[in-house]
Formats: C-alpha cells, sequence, structure tokens
C-alpha cells in the first residue's frame, strides 16, 4: 500500500490510519476502495455532516426524517409523501445527456424504494451564458436527458428552474427532485433485518460503468476531466427503470421482503453496510454470485460499480422464490448474493476465499467528520459594499430595459424546457410547469401536494445566510402562491471546494440561514444531498444551496395559479417595494454586474405574507396570484398577463411609491406577491391583509391584450404592446437554441 | 362495456387509459402482454401510449410483434374496436392494422404540450359525441409522432375520410404553425377501412376533467361505451 495508491483513492493519510486502525491491520486494495467510496464526501459527507445537524429535522407530520432513502411526510387522508431531491452535477459537466438521464434515474429509485409511487419529477439546473457553445450543448444535452429519461419511464415533470450565469460556466448544476405517494402503512425502508435472510440484486447486471463515481463526485474538475472522466459516468436505461419501479413495488406489496436500497454511488457496497449498519447486523457476499455484464470483472470493480438501475432487496427466509417469480413477470432478475449474518462485519468473499472484511458501523458512521475553517473572502465583501447608487439612474428607455430583461434566458419563458418534458402523464397534474409551484392531486381525495425549487445563487454568493433564507422564504412564497401550506424542505447544497476557507464559510453562513428560516417556516429538513468540489481549474460555482419545499392543498378547488385570467379585474400588490438592487437580474444584464447586498428579508413578514396568501386562496377570492422575484415588480406583473402565451391579457397599472422607478420596476425586493380578483372581491382581500398585517394597495386593472402592457410611475412609465412582450418572453430561447450556431 | 388495456413492458399510459374509462362508466382491466387469449371477453381494446421496450428500436416496432398482438389483430378482424394512443398507435401502424408509420418529430425533439384537433368524423364509434368539425384541446407528449405515408395511402386516407382528427388552430385551420411534428396533412388520427380501428397521437385520457385542463377528451370515451351499451 503505497501513499500515492492511497491518496488516489481520495483518502487522506490521517484517514489511512484511521482505517488501519479500525481494521487492526493494512488494508487490502478491495478494502481500500471500499472505505474510499463509503468515505468520500458523496457518501460520508465528511466535510458537511457537522453543519447539517443544525438544521431542523421534526415535525409532527414527519414520519422519516434524513438518513433514508428519502423523506416522508403525513399529507392526511392516509397518505404519505416520500420526496428527495440530488445532484448529478459532475457527471453532466462531462455527458450532458447521461448525466442528467441518470439524475433522474437515481432520485426515481430513492422514492420507490420507499414503497412510493413516484408521481412527479422536478429538475434545477444552472448553466453558464448561453452565448457559449459549449454551454449550449451542455444545457441541451441535459434538458433532453432529463426529458427522455423520464417520459420513458412516465413520470410527469411538474417544475423546477433553469438559470444561466457565468457563475456556473464549466460546472453546471443538474438537481433533480422525484416526489411519490404512499399509502402511511406502505412505508417500507433500508434496512437488513433478519439474520439468515437473503440479499438478492434485483435489476440490471452489474458492469464496469461509473467505479469510483462517488470519490469522482467528490474531487474538482479540471480541463482534462472531460475525456477521462467519461467511464466514471453511467449510462441510463429507463425502460429497465420502468420494470424495476413496478416489479419493486409489487415486491414492496408481497411482503416477502424487510428491505430494499438503491444501489446508487458506491454501489452494492454502501446498499449492503447501510442496510446492515441500519438494523445493526452484518453481510456476506459472494461476489461470484454477482450477475456480471462482463467476464472478469474483481471484487474491487464488482463493490465500486454504479451500474445503474440495480436494487438490493433483504428477502424473508424461505420467500427468495417468489422474489424471483416477481421479478421474472417484470423480465428482470434476482439473483441470491448473500445473506444478513449477526456479527455486525461487511464480509466480502470470492469463490469462498475472503477479500474483504470490515466492521460495519465504523465504515458506515465512522468516516471523519470535519470542521473546516471558514473565513469569508474579502472580494465578496468588497462586492457586497459595492455602491450601486448610479443604477438607480435609468440609462435610456426604460420600455426598452424592461424587454431586454424580459427576454434575458433567466427571466424569459422555459416554454422551450418544459414542452420536452411530459407533464400531464398520470393524469394528476393539476399546476404543470412555468408557474410558481408543482401540483399533483390525490386521486380518491379533495387533496394535492405541490412542489418547487428554488435558490438564486447570486444572492447566496453575495451574502451566504442571508441569500439562503430568501431562497427559503421564496419557496415558500411559491407554494403559498398556489394555494399549499408550505410543509417540509429537501435541500440540495452545491457548493465549492470545502478545504478552502472561503468556501466553507459560504457552507457553513448558508446552513445558517437555512436553518433559521425553516424554523421559522416550520419546514423541517427531511434529507438531501451535498455536491462539493463544483470548481473548474480553481473556480467554484456560485454557492447554490437548492431548496426543494412541498406544500399540502386539502382542496383541489383552491388551486391558484400566477396568470392573470380576466379583464377587468384588479391587480393587488402585497408588500412593500424598495429600491434594493443587489444581486439583480437588471444588474447582471445592464452592468454585467453581479454586485451588492442582496436585498432584505423578514421571516416574520414572509410568514404573515403566507398566511395572508393562503387565506385569500382558502376563501377563493383570488383569481391569480405570483411570486414577484426575478426581473422585478415589472417583469412578475409581465409573466401574470403573458401566462403560457396561450390567452395573454394586458395590464394597466399605476405606482404612486417614493422609490426611484429602477428600484420600483427592477430591485427584487422578497415579500411581496402579485394577486388578481374580480373587483367585488378587491375589499376583501385587502381585509384579509390588514388582518396578517400585510401590506396591500391596489396598483391598477387586468386589460384586454390589445390595450397593451403600461405601468405609470410617479416620474417615469413603461408601456410595451403584448405582441413585442411575448416575442421577447417567448421567443428568447428558441433563438438562442434553434439557430444554427453561427447566426448568433 | 369492458375494455382490455393490453399492457406491455414499458407501457405507461395504462393507469391513465383504465381511469378513463372508469371515469365514463366503462369496466377496464390491464391486461399484461403476456396472458393470451383472454381479449375475446372484452368489447374492446385499448393500446395504451408509453415507451414499449424503451422503443429502442422504432417506436412500437417490438410491441407489433409481441404474441398477444395475434389477438389483437384477431379481435380487429372480428370486428371489434380498437383504439391506440401515441404509441399505441405506432404499434398498431407496426402491426400493420393501419397504414403509413410515425416517425420523429420534424424538429427531433420531444414534444409535450396542449395542441388542438379538429373531429374531422364524427360518424365513427369513437366520436359520435363529438360534433362534426369541433376543435378540441388535448395534449399531445410524444417523440415520434410524425405521420407519414406514400402519395397513395396519403391519398386513399383522405378519399375515403378515414382521418379522424387533424391539428388545427385555434380558428379549426389546420396551419403548418399549429402542426406539432410535421405530420403529413397535419394527421392526428386516422381509422382503419372498417371503422373499427383508431389509432391517434393526441391523449384524450388526459383530457377528463377541468382541473386537469381540459374536458375535450371524455366524449372519445363516452362514444365508445354508449356504441358499445347500444349493440350489446
Amino acid at each position: 500500500m503505497t501513499p500515492e495508491l492511497v491518496a488516489d483513492h481520495g483518502l487522506s493519510p490521517d484517514e489511512y490510519e484511521r482505517v488501519r486502525r479500525i481494521l487492526e491491520r493494512d488494508p487490502t486494495l478491495t478494502e481500500l476502495g471500499v472505505f474510499s467510496a463509503m468515505w468520500s464526501e458523496h457518501c460520508g459527507y465528511k466535510n458537511s455532516r457537522r453543519l447539517l445537524r443544525l438544521l431542523p429535522t421534526e415535525a409532527p407530520w414527519v414520519i422519516q426524517g434524513p438518513g433514508e432513502n428519502a423523506g416522508v411526510i403525513d399529507v392526511g387522508d392516509g397518505w404519505a409523501l416520500a420526496f428527495k431531491i440530488e445532484s448529478h452535477n459532475h457527471p453532466s459537466a462531462v455527458e450532458p445527456y447521461q448525466g442528467a438521464a441518470t439524475g433522474v434515474g437515481g432520485i426515481l429509485r430513492d422514492i420507490f424504494t420507499m414503497g412510493a409511487r413516484p408521481v412527479a419529477v422536478l429538475d434545477s439546473l444552472r448553466f453558464g451564458d448561453l452565448d457559449d457553445a459549449r454551454v449550449r450543448y451542455l444545457f441541451g444535452g441535459v434538458v433532453s436527458g432529463v426529458g427522455d429519461y423520464g417520459n420513458c419511464v412516465g413520470i410527469p415533470n411538474i417544475g423546477g428552474e433553469v438559470v444561466f450565469d457565468r457563475g456556473y460556466e464549466g460546472n453546471p448544476i443538474v438537481n433533480a427532485m422525484c416526489l411519490g405517494l404512499l399509502r402511511k402503512e406502505e412505508l417500507i425502508t433500508a434496512s437488513a433485518t433478519g439474520v439468515g435472510n437473503a440479499l438478492m440484486t434485483v435489476g440490471a447486471r452489474t458492469g464496469r460503468d461509473g467505479i469510483h463515481g462517488a470519490t469522482f463526485a467528490s474531487e474538482e474538475l479540471s480541463e482534462g476531466s472531460d475525456e477521462s472522466s467519461r467511464p466514471q459516468v453511467q449510462v441510463g436505461d429507463p425502460f429497465t427503470e420502468k420494470l424495476l419501479l413496478e416489479a419493486s413495488l409489487e415486491l414492496i406489496k408481497s411482503g416477502a421482503i424487510t428491505g430494499i436500497q438503491d444501489m446508487g454511488a458506491a454501489g452494492i457496497t454502501s446498499s449492503a453496510s447501510e442496510m446492515a449498519g441500519r438494523a445493526g447486523n452484518g453481510v456476506e457476499l459472494e461476489m461470484t454470485s454477482v450477475p456480471t455484464r462482463e467476464r472478469g470483472m474483481t471484487p474491487y470493480e464488482i463493490l465500486l460499480s454504479e451500474s445503474q438501475e440495480r436494487m438490493l432487496v433483504v428477502a424473508e427466509k424461505g420467500r427468495e422464490g417468489e422474489v424471483k417469480a416477481i421479478l421474472a413477470k417484470w423480465e428482470l432478475e434476482a439473483v441470491e448474493i448473500g445473506h444478513v449474518t449477526d456479527d455486525g462485519r461487511f464480509r466480502v468473499v470470492e469463490n469462498g476465499v475472503l477479500v474483504a472484511d470490515i466492521p460495519v458501523l465504523p465504515l458506515t458512521q465512522g468516516c471523519p467528520t470535519y470542521e473546516r475553517e471558514g473565513v469569508e473572502s474579502e472580494d465578496i465583501v468588497r462586492l457586497r459594499h459595492t455602491d450601486l447608487s448610479e443604477h438607480l439612474i435609468p440609462e435610456g428607455d426604460l420600455t426598452k430595459t424592461f424587454l431586454l430583461l424580459l427576454g434575458s434566458p433567466n427571466i424569459a419563458s422555459k416554454r422551450w424546457v418544459y414542452r420536452q418534458y411530459d407533464t400531464t402523464i398520470r393524469t394528476a397534474t393539476a399546476v404543470r410547469p412555468g408557474g410558481d409551484a408543482g401540483v399533483i392531486r390525490i386521486r380518491g381525495t379533495t387533496r394535492a401536494v405541490a412542489a418547487t425549487t428554488d435558490c438564486n445563487g447570486r444572492f447566496v454568493y453575495l451574502e451566504p445566510r442571508r441569500g439562503a433564507m430568501i431562497a427559503v422564504a421564496e419557496a415558500a412564497r411559491n407554494l403559498a402562491c398556489v394555494g399549499a401550506l408550505p410543509t417540509a424542505i429537501t435541500n440540495n447544497l452545491n457548493f465549492g471546494n470545502p478545504l478552502k476557507p472561503h468556501i466553507y464559510y459560504q457552507l457553513r453562513e448558508a446552513v445558517l440561514g437555512m436553518a433559521a428560516a425553516c424554523e421559522a417556516f416550520e419546514t423541517p429538513v427531511t434529507g438531501g444531498n451535498v455536491s462539493l468540489y463544483n470548481e473548474t481549474d480553481g473556480r467554484a460555482i456560485y454557492p447554490t444551496p437548492v431548496i426543494g419545499m412541498v406544500g399540502v392543498i386539502e382542496d383541489v378547488s383552491t388551486i391558484t395559479r400566477h396568470a392573470f385570467t380576466a379583464s377587468g379585474d384588479d391587480i393587488i400588490l402585497l408588500g412593500t417595494n424598495t429600491e434594493e438592487l443587489g444581486g439583480s437580474e437588471y444588474l447582471y444584464v445592464t452592468a454585467d454586474l453581479v454586485a451588492g447586498a442582496p436585498p432584505a428579508v423578514d421571516l416574520d413578514a414572509e410568514r404573515s405574507l403566507q398566511g395572508a396568501v393562503l387565506a385569500m386562496t382558502r376563501a377563493r377570492v383570488l383569481h391569480s396570484a405570483h411570486d414577484c422575484s426575478d426581473g422585478g415588480l415589472v417583469c412578475t406583473l409581465a409573466e401574470c398577463a403573458l401566462g403560457d402565451g396561450e390567452s395573454p391579457l394586458g395590464v394597466r397599472v399605476k405606482l404612486d411609491d417614493d422609490v426611484r422607478p429602477v428600484g420600483v420596476l427592477f430591485g427584487e425586493a422578497q415579500g411581496r406577491i402579485v394577486v388578481s380578483c374580480d373587483p367585488a372581491h378587491s375589499e376583501e382581500v385587502l381585509r384579509i391583509a390588514a388582518l396578517h398585517e400585510v401590506p396591500a394597495q391596489k396598483i391598477g386593472k387586468v386589460t384586454a391584450a390589445a390595450e397593451g402592457f403600461s405601468i405609470a410611475l410617479r416620474a417615469a412609465s413603461v408601456s410595451a404592446s403584448v405582441a413585442a412582450m411575448c416575442d421577447a418572453y417567448f421567443g428568447a430561447l428558441p433563438r438562442l437554441m434553434d439557430t444554427p450556431a453561427r447566426e448568433i | 362495456m369492458k375494455a382490455a388495456v393490453v399492457t406491455f413492458p414499458g407501457s405507461n399510459g395504462d393507469f391513465d387509459l383504465r381511469e378513463a374509462v372508469q371515469w365514463v362508466g366503462g369496466e377496464a382491466h390491464i391486461v399484461w402482454h403476456r396472458e393470451r387469449g383472454g381479449l375475446k371477453n372484452y368489447d374492446a381494446v385499448l393500446l395504451p401510449g408509453g415507451f414499449s421496450y424503451g422503443d429502442y428500436l422504432r417506436a412500437g416496432a417490438i410491441a407489433s410483434l409481441s404474441p398477444i398482438m395475434e389477438d389483437v389483430v384477431a379481435f380487429a378482424k372480428a370486428g371489434g374496436p380498437v383504439l391506440g394512443i401515441c404509441n399505441g398507435f405506432q404499434t398498431l401502424c407496426e402491426a400493420r392494422l393501419l397504414p403509413g408509420a410515425l416517425i420523429r418529430n420534424e424538429q427531433l425533439r420531444f414534444e409535450g404540450r396542449d395542441i388542438r384537433v379538429r373531429v374531422e368524423r364524427n360518424d365513427t364509434v369513437f366520436t359520435t359525441d363529438y360534433r362534426q368539425a369541433q376543435v378540441l384541446a388535448i395534449p399531445i407528449a410524444h417523440g415520434e409522432g410524425n405521420y407519414e405515408a406514400d402519395k397513395a395511402t396519403l391519398e386513399r386516407l383522405e378519399g375515403d375520410g378515414r382521418v379522424v382528427f387533424r391539428y388545427v388552430d385555434a380558428r379549426g385551420e389546420p396551419t403548418e404553425e399549429s402542426n406539432p411534428n410535421g405530420a403529413w396533412h397535419n394527421i392526428a388520427g386516422i381509422i382503419n377501412e372498417a371503422g373499427n380501428v383508431l389509432g391517434m397521437m393526441p391523449h384524450p385520457e388526459r383530457a377528463m376533467e377541468q382541473i386537469l385542463g381540459s374536458t375535450d377528451g371524455a366524449a372519445l370515451f363516452t362514444s365508445l361505451v354508449s356504441s358499445l351499451v347500444e349493440s350489446a
């Protein structure tokens, strides 16, 4: 065992010493590989675990908190919701189509291994600027990878986000979230109980793909990562996944198995050892029994392969035949590869000869965790204190600036993306992508669940704690806008290299901000994923703690959507306009600048605002509700007017705030929601707002499209035709993506 | 009325189709593709959407070779109503129960959204509850829905009035812009000569309730149920 070999496995000399102490001898190469995977950041959370403990994880409605394949909450009427988000950033940077596709596959398996039927997918994507040809390649590949996989398995995509900013160049962020429904009593967990029970692999065979994917995901990328890392990216087979999904749910219903886990990162190693660890048992595995795709695979390769569409199940003793029969019906294999033991050891044999023998708990729980030094970068302190006052003075025509923003890829309609997704399969999608949150009704009840993903990485970059609070607050606002009570979150912490003090600072601050907001909104964290080392050639991405939040709607007839519905309706603004421009899309588009302090966030006020909007939706007095975020109030009003483009309307608004025009129009002040209602209900809307102590003002009317879009301020105005807005808003992404490169 | 929803490995619209039939008061059962010989107990056979066998070859090509397709062909030849939606339509074409083929969408991308189709024939067992020329808003969700046939076949289809649904715009006109996949003559659905086998790309089973966006698909299932109740 040379120091180089240890280093190649991503273990520090100290960590290697720890391995030796645990084993009381030198590890074999196979054992070194096992430790390397289990103690990688991806599996072992070594740099994040201590911080994650700061997050609230409990509430009366939480059935399963962190530590399982997915979190589970009670959503009423005997139904439970399993949900989780996971990243596939590194694979997608190297091979966008397969990287993204397998990301969807993995998250689906995390859900159905809880006994839940996947009912919706969301995708949270971030790329560099679209004027770069490679970025367009990554974006196009990721979107078709997400689409093809989910479409084929037959799970509707109900939302997510797509962000373009040079902060993600070279290191795209691909986070996929899945929701699954189950009857509460059908919950199954991933533990290897019952000494003597058989361990069986089900699904696809084991190949040489993705070996050491977990370790790869825990490293920085470099110029050469492209070609040399391809073999670490897995290849997805959604057809097999669909069969595996149906077979797994049938297996769970049959009662023939006691535990099931996806073979995700670190494959057989992590699934077998983690299942044993949770039950306090051991396992013994025979490598020659594992069905492989190719001959001559070593135990090292078999243990660390990340071939997709495989599961590990623990079959009740004597019922192995039943398991095989169910799998055979779905034209899949189930093969016994070992059994549960009582000695607490992870033991691997090849033809009966011992090749690895490791105590389970030190392997699964004993990963060293670190509290690193965290110091804020002075560059960022300077950026945050940038004087933005000159940007409050408009340069040129405000209408032109408005149309420029509306056509910015970050604000423009994402129709080009979600039209590549099946959003209506399973006939439960009550709110499709393009709104504030996606909504899935629960058949046979009046209930529905809503979900959204949110994070403004620029805000987190400029001030991590506040930025993370904003991410949680925005997610909760989005849910309230569709009429859902925010209930719980799953998070995906996408950061750079935590060994760098300024990155660790971002991570710690973001976790603290998230914890504060989750406490304030009573939305505990039930699990998630950490993706560190998102750096290319030493440049880190914006710190991006993506919030995947779910909510519950008790009565589907109260669901509210973002688009205005009727000419003549009143438009009411909840919340207060300010002059805050820090981190705004306006600055990025007009001045190529990411600077200033992110807008202030008042968690109590946010909570009141959510309460007010929910009360309004329940009182059925709203025709629409839309969160005010990227691009400011003017872009929010435009999105309400344009909807999905099928029947756009006009807007006539007059604003009398004592705030400079650029601030009112384009500032991204928090805590604002635009609602519309029948004039007969305006008073009631204002009354409910007052009751919740939420500032509210009638700002104008919805008009016919022909009357155009006009916003009058004290000393300025914006006025555009709906046709020009549609062209900017709906045309932007197709123009960038469907035009041959040389014409751009 | 009792309908069989034939499910192949990789079908994923089977549950939706069963729900749609039940929603209008019919009975529907999912029949796994290996269960031979049972279709004669049903009044209608429905082939659902999805990606049978992953559509790794041509869409529907492997499913069309599945042994149960012999039963489906026999059922159709005996005059039983057969409806194929999306992957089901592709499978019917591959099985030669319907002419032509569905190739990749012109834009080479999956297309999932609401489109409009015009009812070209309201005198089939599948469309009696629609008005002639009624314009329906129904979702599509496919990557290979570009209907193609040789000139003679197209002329025969048009001449015999066998185009049942055509992509149109809001005014009911079959324009190029309203065609979501490049299909010849904006064809969205066709019927066989005998008038008992319908294939269509749009998903009427996903347009049954207002909360999901549209109720325009429901009349297809009420048509089928009532025509079968009458004939029984």
